[in-house]
């Protein structure tokens, strides 16, 4: 496959050199040092590796760099304005809805698609949405908190 | 303290034994070491300041069941040193402690107890965790062991610490001691006319102080900091993907790094061609004994080296899961006669066995290290529970002292007990080494599964007699291959016999959390349901008729009272069931509700009460999330987790064929924390897993009238439906 040279990553046009054929997760993690994003499971099985390609929630383990293209790429990294948190990262905070964290950026990401989506999503609305976003510290109960939280302050914030 | 404490850390003067539960067979004793303590050392790395030191009894580690016991030199019990502290001009507080996180949060707590004993700020204490050039020596972080000894380890250094800038204060202000209270990072007198905070006392200063046994701590009932739910430190690193985990890190000019795997366990190798490999551009090939390895600039690379490796393995066959109790059973050591007369009794009498599958960890971070070597020099970075056993490991594997060894654990994506080794670690340094340049080692999902330890399987059978007063009259529980964690009987017997028997697991088997109290649990809750069951007695009554423990007996009620226990009969298909136990020092009562339908066969499990007692609480809203975390994982290993395996292969190792506990579900859930301040804090990481899966057989028989002796309990799936 041709090699990529160059992505539009969290709001920047950004160089590169890799073969096409690397998965977008290994390219952001290890050539371009984003490493935010997680491997967990290699089969979009786990959420843990999910970035936004023009706002749709995407497992970036089972993508090809090549098929990228001139899509936006919106990383964890990329979230929140420069030292500053979302209201969602925050509300992960409050709620404290981490524990060992490794999969909280793939949970963030996830969460984000849905509420652009669904601005006031049910409880059941997010568990369908969140269900393909595993947990091993089972935090699941205080996920929800906070994507109940950041909704309402993403909401406010408009 | 409460019978079935196996282990204590002391002081100086204090007996100290460590037993290791015999299935953790992934450990080795660990060796006892002497630490000569050049006090000079600290203030070059530190700089000025204070240094509190505390010297705690070495760990003397006893492998169970008969190993021989490693004691230090001589006669004088061996010393080591567990913990330091600094306090520096700066005003930042930093402790060392060879502990890890993983997710449980003592990153948090530990900084409070500190920041508690010395009165100051939270965010100016700095822990330095598992990093075996600058941290004290310790046997590992697992045993749910941080909150009972480490935490009161630096509970005393703080202390000594508070003692030891009280004293500096006295001699600058001139003033009787007792005029001094240290507070939010200073120390006031009492007319409040003189005041220096504790980085000012430092200054200038190089003073060493040790922790003796009588400095005095400030009770529980009297917290401010440790007792209440601070925020998780570093918070914002892990929302933001700031945090760096092993398999985030970069050195200069690092590789990545592969293993090739035997098709099968116990595969032995027949032929190898490394040459289209080592033709490849960019790509290091290693050859060494039974190891073979490939380390490349890129994982793809990496992966295509490895895919060019042209190999055959001779396989050797296996049983498969469908054989493995029958197996267990008759490889197992010492087990009871199956024709032992038992006394004749008008007792009821009641025979059962019940089995427990093997499962994965499954952590969501697989394991992984990043080696470099520079000169003799090796340095590791892995995500470990035992830094310094991983050490150990690597120090034997490439015949170098342990000096030239350094292992950091950054915190690291959870473990639940299975990362306790150092294969990541090992095969990264390997490679390392041959390609002359850093390698960064990450274990596929795949890999995870099937070279990874399992919880052990195992076989329980109980023979139990009750009189038709309720009155529990004999308890012989035996447990074939998973181990005693858990196994004795907390309810008042008088002929008790509980044994543990090894046998011979096809599978590589270890730590996983709490270990077979999971198996015991679940054996002897459903058992001590099905004689209430035969006597016709509620549940609930027919435990505390046969509990004494007064801190058991507790759970119990608070959990029965906060889910509404009913003796008398629910609606179709609905039922409610129940179950209790005390582990290192936890006490647990889990009670669970279910909707279990026996002609669709579909089980929901509608809603779950765990009520806990440790002692006193240091972080309660952490505390709720350990609990409620490991009654979440715990439902995977209840209801549907089980490894399949064939003929040296894992069948479904995988999240696609490896079902876990997802979102959909965790039931409407309820956590009831009993807090003890007048108790010393004992550890809740593990125990409170064990009370899910007896509760919900219960839960299920009383719905159903179907009896589940064995897990997973439903395999066949679960659906939650909030109440």
């Amino acid at each position: 496959m041709p090699r990529v040279t160059e992505l539009h990553v969290n709001g920047s046009p950004v160089k590169l050199d890799a073969d096409g054929e690397r998965t977008l997760l290994s390219v952001l993690r290890d050539d371009l040092d984003l490493t935010g994003t997680k491997y967990g499971c290699g089969e979009a099985q786990c959420g843990a590796c999910t970035v936004l390609l023009d706002g749709i929630a995407t497992r970036s383990c089972i993508v090809n760099l090549g098929s990228v293209g001139k899509r936006k790429i919106t990383t964890i990294e990329g979230l929140g304005k420069k030292g500053a948190l979302h209201p969602l990262q925050a509300a992960f905070l409050k709620c404290d809805a981490l524990q060992c964290g490794y999969c909280t950026s793939g949970m963030i990401m996830s969460a984000f698609a849905l509420l652009q989506r669904k601005p006031d999503p049910s409880d059941a609305e997010i568990v369908r949405a969140m269900n393909g976003n595993i947990c091993r510290c089972a935090v699941y109960r205080r996920i929800l908190c906070a994507i109940r939280e950041g909704a309402q302050a993403m909401k406010e914030a408009k | 303290m409460h019978k079935g404490t196996t282990s204590r850390v002391g002081f100086k003067g204090q007996a100290v034994h460590v037993d290791i539960e015999p299935e953790r067979y992934e450990l080795a004793a660990a060796p006892v070491y002497r630490f000569d303590v050049d006090r000079r050392q600290f203030f070059k790395v530190l700089g000025a300041g204070v240094v509190v030191l505390l010297f705690v009894e070495a760990a003397i580690a006893q492998e169970s069941g008969g190993g021989s016991a490693r004691s230090g030199r001589g006669g004088s019990r061996p010393t080591e040193l567990g913990a330091w502290l600094h306090i520096g001009e700066d005003e930042t507080i930093s402790v060392f402690t060879g502990k890890t996180e993983v997710g449980q949060n003592i990153r948090t707590s530990l900084a409070q107890a500190v920041a508690e004993e010395l009165s100051a700020a939270l965010d100016r204490i700095e822990l330095v965790m598992a990093d075996t050039d600058r941290t004290p020596y310790d046997l590992g972080t697992f045993g749910s062991r941080t909150t009972p000894d480490m935490a009161l380890h630096l509970r005393r250094t703080a202390a000594a610490a508070r003692e030891a800038l009280l004293d500096l204060a006295a001699e600058r202000f001139h003033v009787d001691r007792a005029q001094l209270t240290a507070i939010d990072g200073k120390v006031i007198s009492r007319d409040r006319k003189q005041e220096m905070t504790f980085g000012q006392l430092t200054r200038g200063q190089q003073l060493v102080r040790t922790v003796t046994d009588d400095v005095p701590l400030k009770p529980a009932a009297d917290w401010k900091v440790a007792g209440t739910s601070a925020p998780k430190v570093r918070g914002a690193d892990f929302v933001t993907g700031r945090h760096r985990y092993t398999s985030d890190m970069k050195r200069e000019g690092m590789l990545h790094g592969r293993v090739l795997r035997p098709s099968a366990w116990e595969a032995t190798l027949g032929a190898l061609d490394v040459t289209a490999a080592e033709a490849m551009t960019g790509v290091t090939v290693v050859r060494d004994g039974n190891f073979i390895g490939v380390a490349a600039a890129d994982p793809l690379l990496a992966a295509r080296a490895l895919d060019a490796i042209h190999v055959e393995w001779i396989p050797n066959p296996q049983i498969s899961n469908d054989d493995l109790f029958e197996h267990l059973r008759k490889h197992a050591r010492g087990a009871p006669d199956a024709n032992e007369g038992e006394r004749q009794t008008r007792d009821i009498l009641l025979k059962q066995s019940y089995t427990i599958a093997y499962i994965a960890h499954a952590p969501l971070e697989p394991r992984a290290a990043v080696a470099e070597w520079q000169e003799k020099k090796l340095t590791v970075w892995t995500g470990t529970q035992r830094p310094f056993g991983v050490r150990s490991e690597l120090a034997q594997a490439f015949g170098i002292s342990e000096a030239d060894v350094r292992v950091i654990v950054p915190d690291t994506g959870s473990g639940y007990g299975g990362k306790h080794t150092g294969e990541a670690a090992i095969e990264a340094a390997r490679l390392a080494r041959a390609a002359k340049k850093p390698v960064k080692l990450v274990w596929t999902r795949e890999e995870e599964f099937a070279w990874a330890y399992f919880r052990p399987a195992g076989i329980v059978d109980i023979e139990s007699a009750v009189r038709r007063d309720g009155t529990i009259t004999r308890w012989h529980l035996h447990n074939y291959n998973s181990g005693t964690a858990g196994i004795r009987c907390p309810y008042e017997v008088s002929d008790v016999r509980t044994e543990f028997h090894r046998s011979a697991s096809p599978l590589r088997q270890g730590s996983y959390r709490a270990l077979a109290s999971v198996a015991n649990f679940f054996a002897r809750e459903v058992h001590i349901d099905e004689l209430a069951a035969k006597l016709k007695m509620d549940p609930l009554a027919f435990r505390l008729r046969n509990l004494e423990e007064p801190r058991l007996r507790a759970v119990l009620e608070a959990a029965a009272n906060a889910f509404g226990w009913k003796r008398e009969k629910l609606g179709p298909n609905r039922g409610f069931g129940i179950a209790c136990g005390m582990e290192k020092g936890g006490f647990l009562a889990t009670c669970a509700e279910v909707l279990a339908d026996r002609d669709s066969g579909s089980v929901q499990v509608t809603r779950i009460v765990a009520a806990f007692e440790c002692g006193a609480v240091v972080n309660p809203e952490h505390l709720k999330n350990q609990i409620a975390g490991c009654v979440a994982q715990g439902l995977g290993g209840a209801l549907f987790e089980a490894i399949e395996f064939q003929n040296g292969k894992v069948m479904n190792g995988r999240f696609s064929d490896y079902r876990v506990p997802r979102f959909s579900d965790v039931p409407k859930m309820d956590v009831v924390l009993v807090d003890r301040k007048d108790l010393p804090s004992a550890g809740a990481g593990e125990t409170p897993i064990a009370g899910i899966a007896p509760a919900i057989s219960n839960a299920i028989f009383a719905a159903s009238g179907i009896r589940l002796r064995s897990l997973p309990l439903v395999p066949d799936g679960l659906k939650v439906q909030e109440a």
